[in-house]
């Protein structure tokens, strides 16, 4: 069973000062399916994606990631760790100073020692993978539009084909057809590289179209998880109103 | 996956030649195996002139889009049409996604040659030179517009953002105080020192009150204090209306019909042109204080007849003349910083480079002006 489980999160507990985000939290995410995590504003979902990932300290709990335990790893074995894993932020955090293409060859330069050429001719190809034209590659992120740096955003996170993706907020700020096209390009590369997907969203035409299995947060912890529609029985009125207003309606038909 | 690379076996080949060429591909065809192999592919061990009928990867432990895209980018380069042999449908799948996204114009990657020869340098020169002078150019429309700014704010003051105007008085100029007092003294000393070892030669050491009033009073005091506020304060100003820039703060400003020549440089200037004179008042007293503290302990002029005797010999003038300065000083390091601000792109590394120009260029025009006051001075006769 552990071999399995891609994600597993045990106890936790995240505060900042006196505000607790996360208490208590557990969670499993299989490997090969698409989680996706929703919740209200505010209900820490980045937060969690942030823990998962060694970025924020929790006070308490354990996490592991492929069977390691992501808090107490030593700095080599975080190196080998983080080579598993590409994570698109939300507003991208693509390196201003350099061109996508360059943005694409960072984790490469870092974690590989193949020759320039060929980091070069795959970083091209990294960035048509997500969606882009080869020529966005030379242009800096300030010029690109918002879509562009995600999909530009998502190549680098697919920059050493890893096992295990996090995307926070993949599909927010676009128009809903460059959205449906993402939907279908994480879907896509889901199936063709046999990947992991740790979604944060809003977006519920999002889950509808890639995620397997939905986590809900809220009250500190995972309200529920389950598929969708597994997630419409619940009673919880957040989950209520979630799925059964005008738009997770809409969702869930066109998803039908 | 999951293990190490260097526990992995690494990805070969081997071409077999014959009637109909084959190539075996076996081990892991992954991202951080494929160094090697990439090399010795690119070495070219074989060439095929008919094409190649099969590839077999029935040995192939593991592939991912990095491996699928070397293996198809040999099958491009080899030509033909070659049977795939063995290939799960995983990897199938793969090489065929490495095909779609393929593309022609990259088989060779293009060789971009960048200039750097002579008739390059000349070019670049050329340029820099006509940039400085529509930065001087841009420079001056600042001015203007700045100008015209004040000018609606004297007409109607209920435009001129108080707040801001003070806040800015409060963190450019009294927080200033400290550090422009602190260098001043230290400045002053090292003048009277200056003063004192050649003067001493003569049997003149009491010229040292001349020396330190003269020199600080007239030019010393107003530079420093403008040196030091470039580098504090313009540095500040440009960073912060450059991050507003780049968060698009100013864009929103604009489209609520606030006017950020209003809004963010107005306040600027004005406080600068307030403060800068009187940290400059304060920089000249700590200055004469720490040449009167060297006279005093160490060459024995009494502060009493050091101050008499700066009031008899040192006109007022001299303090009027550095005084005057000082407005132009604020105004000068207040539009540079702002105007770097306001020209901040998108990207980091455009706020970093706009934040040097700005100290740099407000070091220069500090310098520049001086002269100027030195040079028109001096034709006066003052």
């Amino acid at each position: 069973m552990s071999a399995d489980v891609a994600i597993k999160v045990r106890g936790l507990k995240t505060a900042y000062g006196t505000h607790v985000v996360h208490e208590n939290l557990d969670l499993d995410v299989q490997r090969g399916e698409v989680m996706g995590v929703i919740g209200p504003s505010g209900c820490g979902k980045s937060v969690l994606l942030r823990a998962i990932t060694g970025l924020k300290e929790p006070s308490a709990g354990e996490v592991h990631v492929f069977g390691q335990d992501v808090i107490h790893l030593q700095s080599e074995d975080i190196t080998a760790l983080q080579r598993l894993w590409g994570i698109m932020f939300q507003d991208g955090a693509l390196f201003s100073n350099l061109t996508v293409r360059e943005n694409v060859m960072v984790p490469m330069k870092e974690h590989t020692n193949l020759a320039l050429p060929l980091m070069k001719q795959l970083a091209d190809q990294k960035i048509r993978m997500s969606g882009l034209e080869t020529w966005a590659g030379r242009k800096y992120p300030s010029d690109l539009s918002g879509g562009m740096r995600k999909r530009a955003a998502l190549a680098r996170a697919l920059a050493l084909d890893p096992p295990l993706l996090f995307l926070d907020e993949p599909t927010a700020g676009l128009d809903p057809i460059t959205a449906v096209g993402f939907d279908q390009l994480i879907r896509d590369l889901q199936k063709s590289l046999g990947l992991t997907v740790f979604l944060v969203t809003h977006d519920v035409d999002t889950l509808a179209v890639t995620c397997d299995r939905i986590a809900v947060l809220g009250e500190k912890k995972v309200l529920a998880i389950g598929t969708m529609d597994e997630l419409r029985r619940e009673p919880h009125p957040w989950i209520q109103d979630y799925f059964g207003g005008p738009r997770g309606r809409g969702a869930i038909m066109g998803a039908g | 996956m999951s293990k190490p690379s260097d526990l992995l076996t690494a990805p070969t080949f081997d071409y077999v030649d014959g009637a109909a060429p084959r190539l075996v591909l076996r081990g892991n065809w992954v991202v951080s195996a494929l160094a090697d192999v990439d090399r010795e592919l690119r070495e070219k061990p074989f060439s095929v002139e008919a094409g190649l009928a099969e590839v077999d990867v029935a040995e192939v432990e593991g592939l991912d889009t990095a491996g699928a895209y070397l293996i198809d980018r040999t099958l491009r380069e080899l030509g033909g049409e070659p049977a795939l042999k063995g290939a799960t449908s995983e990897v199938q799948s793969l090489l065929a996604q490495a095909r779609t996204l393929a593309t022609q114009e990259e088989t060779a990657p293009p060789i971009i040659e960048e200039g750097h020869g002579f008739v390059d340098l000349l070019e670049r020169t050329g340029r820099n030179a006509e940039h400085m002078w529509q930065e001087a150019l841009e420079s001056l429309s600042f001015l203007g517009a700045t100008l015209v700014a004040l000018s609606t704010i004297v007409w109607r003051p209920a435009k001129m953002r108080w707040t801001a105007l003070v806040a800015v008085m409060e963190e450019a100029g009294l927080d200033a105080v400290p550090i422009i007092a602190f260098l001043s003294f230290f400045v002053g000393m090292v003048v009277a020192f200056i003063g004192a070892t050649t003067l001493a030669q003569f049997g003149a050491t009491i010229f040292v009150v001349e020396l330190v009033g003269f020199g600080v009073l007239r030019e010393l005091g107003g530079v420093l204090v403008a040196i030091i506020i470039a580098g504090r304060t313009n540095s500040a100003f440009t960073a912060q209306i450059g991050a507003m820039k780049m968060r698009q703060e100013i864009d929103a400003m604009q489209t609520l019909g606030l006017n950020p020549m209003q809004v963010i440089v107005a306040p600027r200037v004005l406080a600068m042109m307030v403060m800068v004179p009187v940290l400059t008042f304060i920089g000249m007293l700590t200055a004469i204080a720490g040449g009167m503290s060297v006279g005093w302990l160490i060459l024995d002029i009494n502060p009493t007849v050091f101050f008499n005797r700066l009031q008899e010999n040192v006109p007022i003038d001299q303090f009027w003349i550095g005084m005057s300065k000082a407005p132009v000083f604020g105004l000068a390091i207040a539009l540079i910083g702002c105007r770097q601000g306001l020209e901040v792109g998108g990207s980091v590394q455009s706020l970093g480079h706009h934040t040097t120009k700005s100290v740099v260029q407000a070091l220069f025009a500090i310098i520049v002006i001086d002269a100027c006051f030195a040079l028109f001075y001096q034709e006066m006769g003052i």
